[in-house]
């Protein structure tokens, strides 16, 4: 019996070690076909984004939260059940701005740098930065335009990973014309 | 942890990523694939190296074929292979029914030549 839960945990680390090797697979193949740090950037950003936008359906079909009324919900269940159900880590939320559109997501152990150094010649990487075009891409077909980047990271030396997300606006519909 | 979507979707990414890099210089639809089979190569590795810290060593190369159709291709698909063949000669043919990486793509014919590009392993 205990052998088999064994079995079920040890399963879902090696699928969590997967996804964290296969990134870690990608950016260095990114590395090599671009020469600068800020395209590879750029591109993972982009790829995130992409990966976002089909991400959120599946995250909608699976969670079954309601809609979100303000930026604060949003920010929660990015927290407590986004994060949670794919990465199985719960950031923390902080620094919250006086006008309420801007907060932090504080990450105490980033899984996707799990056995990652970054090498001296790659300083201005934003390792995780699929992460940020994740955010970006999800909340778009949700109706918010907000943008996310890395603040903090502890591949650079910092002792947190942190996430800044800043509320844009909120995107309406437009109406093809002639539709009325 | 890691969920099963988030790495399907991640892999499409970096497929046609590769593809679309190597739009811009060579086309070549051999070197894509050998990209990517590298990318596989180094993931591979490093799983094989985790995984397989505390088990025996393997007595001959049918055990590492079993090791690979059972616990190997269950962690990483979820399942077992469905048919393991070999002439007892170095070849083996590893048949799986349902593929993981491939199930939630549409089964027309329209795109079989792009097929071979999904299977990096």
């Amino acid at each position: 019996m205990s052998r088999q839960a064994n079995r079920g945990t040890e399963s879902k680390k090696m699928s969590s070690e997967l996804f964290t090797l296969t990134y870690g697979a990608l950016v260095t193949q990114l590395c090599k076909d671009y020469e600068n740090d800020e395209d590879v950037n750029k591109q993972l950003d982009k790829m995130g984004y992409n990966i976002g936008v089909r991400l959120i359906e599946d995250f909608l079909a699976r969670s079954n939260v309601g809609k979100c009324h303000d930026f604060r919900e949003t920010a929660d269940v990015i927290a407590k059940v986004a994060f949670k159900m794919y990465l199985g880590i719960t950031p923390s939320i902080t620094n919250w701005s006086p006008a309420g559109d801007e907060f932090s997501l504080i990450l105490e152990n980033n899984p996707l740098v799990d056995f990652v150094e970054l090498p001296d010649n790659h300083s201005s990487l934003i390792y995780s930065n699929l992460l940020c075009g994740v955010l970006r891409g999800a909340l778009e077909m949700v109706q918010m335009a907000v943008e996310a980047k890395f603040v903090q990271d502890t591949l650079k030396g910092d002792g947190v990973t942190e996430i800044r997300m800043r509320f844009i606006r909120r995107i309406e519909d437009n109406l093809p014309v002639g539709e009325e | 942890m890691a969920d099963e979507a988030l790495f399907l979707l991640l892999h499409n990414e970096l497929v046609s990523g590769v593809y679309k890099s190597a739009e811009q210089g060579e086309v070549e639809n051999g070197r894509c694939i050998t990209k990517l089979e590298n990318m596989g190569f180094r993931v591979g590795q490093g799983l094989i190296e985790r995984f397989t810290k505390d088990t025996a060593r393997f007595k001959d190369e049918l055990d590492i074929m079993k090791f690979i159709c059972k616990d190997f291709w269950t962690t990483v698909f979820k399942k077992q292979i469905d048919n393991l063949r070999t002439n007892h000669q170095g070849i083996y043919v590893l048949q799986d029914n349902k593929f993981r990486l491939l199930t939630q793509m549409s089964a027309g014919k329209q795109y079989l030549e792009h097929a071979s590009k999904v299977n990096f392993r």
